[in-house]
């Protein structure tokens, strides 16, 4: 479903992504951990087409596209969604017209009929149900003067309006209490389906308790480092990045040294 | 012949065919007044970014009636609403229906002799205290039998809002004038248009005073949409002179030159007025709106609001100026421009201006010029949706605390009509 080979990529010159390669399947969970600065939001960033980040190199492929070609709404289109470490605030524009303008939009761009005001109320009631979401909350100004633990469900209840066939979901977990975390991930839950697949980037491993990941990456430095199952998570959790730092920062250490005495 | 030959010969003939009406002494202050002060350059600093004399260099006519059309420019919900129509600057009474009871409309000149004549006497001209320059002063100097007079009386709410339609039909200089005056807990809705027929080169100076008595409630809404070619200086001077309630919003959209002259007077203690004003300049448009809020007693409130969105070669001019008098202590007094720029080639200028000589109160002001904000669009584009519309939805949401202050439904969608069709945004 999602080819990444080699990619690099950077902001303002700066190169942070140094060459990362993953595959993903549809029915599959995968998780990407590391410290902080180690690249896990400039790779949601590029993945779903921020601008004010560049490709330096390498490609991705999203379900037989060259992904990196399309703009954000049209990966949209094609079924990526991104979960938002920090969902944006929108004043004055009302989040049920606004889910229901994403949700038309891209019902276009796959050449379906737009959902009259029926149809698209019947299936906001429908998914307001799985997401345990309130009215009120929709009638809101989006994400205007919303809890961290409400943006993040608005996040995860548009992306059950949308269907993504790949969600990408950026630090979910920062800023939730436990309870809101079991929210979130009961909605996460319920979504999947052996045709998605989702790709969490989290810090902790506390939110992998909740959605279980087939896979288990660390990203650091740019590059991922180790990858295992999800019992690699609890390694991590029990020694602290510090093992991973140290073992990659030692191996540098000796490639630099073998360099300077060839 | 120049442009000051022709308005003084214009002056003249008016003055010799007026036999003794109570205008004419009125007139004729204020033709002096024009004479030494003159149209405003841009070295007059309450114009220092509008150049308005252009328009004074061309052939015009002072505005004479014509019969027109008037349902092309009726505004939505004209079926429940008293209408008073001024063509090229004089009130038009066949065009005109007045539905409520509640609304006198007499001509000026006839107030002055009639039961209105002590109001009339008391805040005819009040706005030129505030505007000194020869523009307010040519309004007055050419006040007819065209100008209006307005009254609601004592405790009664006229039960139709009033929609004045301001209309220019041909080259022509018009020059509306109304007085408005609310009697004690009395309450009025207005909403004022102004509209041209055909597309010849005009200019609209024109002068609402509004006098709101204690416990009266003023509702009042400017929609500001002419064609390219069509200016306009529109002053709306509130007086309130006791304890009372004025809204005011002011929505600029089309237009050579649009300036507005926004004034609250507050004359008594715990008056309360809310200024809200949406700009959306394109093309070569100019927007200027200076406003003045004047507190001379204790314990009044006022808040004001301005947004501005400025495209292509738009520009938009924001001057508030807020007084605080030694006496007006306790006093409430906010203001907020905000803006945001389009186009490498918008501009802005915007400048808070307070003058505070109480020391016991609370006032705050700021403004802000930026760009349309590029996480938000990111995030709307992320979930689908085109640039284009991302950028409209955006601005109609910055748009949107001002319109949603408009209390009328009909005429709140019409402006989020006007505004979401500038914008190329269906929601």
């Amino acid at each position: 479903m999602l080819k990444i080979d080699n990619l690099q990529a950077g902001i303002e010159g700066r190169k942070i992504l140094k060459g990362i390669s993953l595959d993903i399947k549809p029915g599959e969970v995968h998780a990407i951990m590391g410290p902080n600065g180690s690249g896990k939001s400039t790779l949601a960033s590029v993945l779903a087409g921020r601008k004010d980040y560049e490709v330096l190199g390498g490609s991705v492929e999203f379900l037989g596209k060259d992904l990196l070609d399309l703009e954000p709404e049209e990966r949209a289109g094609e079924g990526l969604f991104l979960g938002f470490q920090y969902p944006v605030e929108i004043p004055g524009l009302s989040t049920t017209n606004f889910i229901k303008t994403a949700v038309n939009e891209v019902r276009k761009y796959r050449g379906e009929e737009p959902l009259d005001a029926v149809k698209f109320l019947k299936l906001m009631k429908e998914k307001m149900a799985l997401m345990n979401i309130d009215q009120s909350l929709l009638s809101r100004s989006l994400n205007e003067g919303f809890s961290g633990g409400e943006k993040k469900r608005n996040e995860i209840f548009q992306m059950a309006m949308l269907e993504p066939k790949l969600a990408i979901l950026d630090e979910t977990d920062s800023g939730l209490d436990i309870d809101a975390i079991r929210v979130v991930s009961n909605g996460v839950n319920k979504l999947r389906n052996k045709d998605n697949a989702v790709l969490l980037i989290t810090h902790y491993q506390r939110l992998l308790d909740y959605i279980v990941p087939d896979f288990v990456h660390v990203l650091y430095k740019g590059r991922i480092v180790k990858s295992g199952p999800k019992e690699l998570a609890y390694e991590l959790e029990e020694k602290g990045y510090d093992f991973i730092k140290n073992e990659i920062d030692a191996a540098e250490l000796a490639d630099q040294v073998a360099e300077i005495n060839k | 012949m120049d442009t000051t030959t022709y308005i003084k010969e214009q002056f003249e003939q008016l003055q010799s065919a007026d036999s003794g009406s109570g205008l004419s002494a009125k007139r004729q202050d204020a033709f002096a007044a024009f004479s030494t002060m003159g149209i405003p350059t841009t070295r007059h600093e309450e114009w220092k970014y509008t150049r308005i004399g252009g328009f004074f260099n061309k052939s015009f006519e002072i505005g004479a009636s014509k019969q027109i059309d008037i349902d092309a420019y009726r505004l939505p919900g004209h079926e429940v609403a008293n209408e008073l129509v001024f063509v090229n600057g004089q009130y038009a009474q066949d065009l005109s229906t007045i539905r409520s009871a509640e609304l006198n409309v007499v001509a000026l000149e006839d107030a002055l002799t009639n039961e209105y004549a002590e109001i009339v006497n008391k805040h005819f001209n009040h706005s030129a205290q505030y505007l000194k320059d020869g523009i307010n002063a040519l309004n007055t100097a050419f006040v007819t039998k065209g100008a209006v007079f307005i009254a609601v009386k004592r405790g009664k709410i006229v039960s139709h809002p009033v929609y004045i339609y301001n209309i220019t039909d041909g080259q022509v200089l018009a020059l509306p004038r109304t007085l408005v005056h609310l009697g004690e807990n009395a309450q009025i809705q207005i909403v004022e248009t102004f509209a041209n027929v055909g597309n010849a080169e005009s200019l609209t100076n024109q002068v609402m005073e509004i006098v709101v008595e204690r416990d009266a409630i003023l509702d009042y809404v400017k929609i500001q949409n002419e064609h390219a070619q069509a200016s306009q200086v529109s002053t709306t001077h509130i007086r309130q002179t006791g304890k009372s309630l004025a809204n005011a919003v002011t929505i600029s959209l089309n237009g050579a030159i649009v300036r507005n002259n926004t004034n609250v007077v507050m004359e008594d203690a715990y008056c309360e007025a809310h200024l809200y004003g949406l700009y959306y300049p394109k093309g070569n448009t100019l927007i200027d709106n200076h406003t003045v809020v004047d507190n001379a007693q204790p314990n009044c409130y006022s808040n004001e609001l301005y947004k501005g969105m400025l495209d292509e070669n738009g520009t938009g001019v924001f001057n508030g100026k807020i007084f605080v008098r030694q006496p007006a202590q306790k006093t409430n007094a906010f203001q907020s421009n905000k803006n945001v720029l389009l186009s490498d080639t918008a501009s802005v200028n915007t400048k808070p201006q307070l003058e505070i000589f109480a020391d016991d109160v609370k006032c705050s002001h700021g403004c802000t010029v930026g760009k349309l904000d590029e996480e938000g669009l990111f995030y709307l584009q992320s979930r689908g949706v085109p640039e284009r519309t991302a950028k409209a939805m955006l601005l109609h949401g910055f748009a949107g605390d001002v319109i949603e202050k408009i209390k009328i439904g009909v005429i709140r969608e019409y402006v989020d009509g006007l505004v979401s069709e500038r914008l190329g945004y269906e929601a």
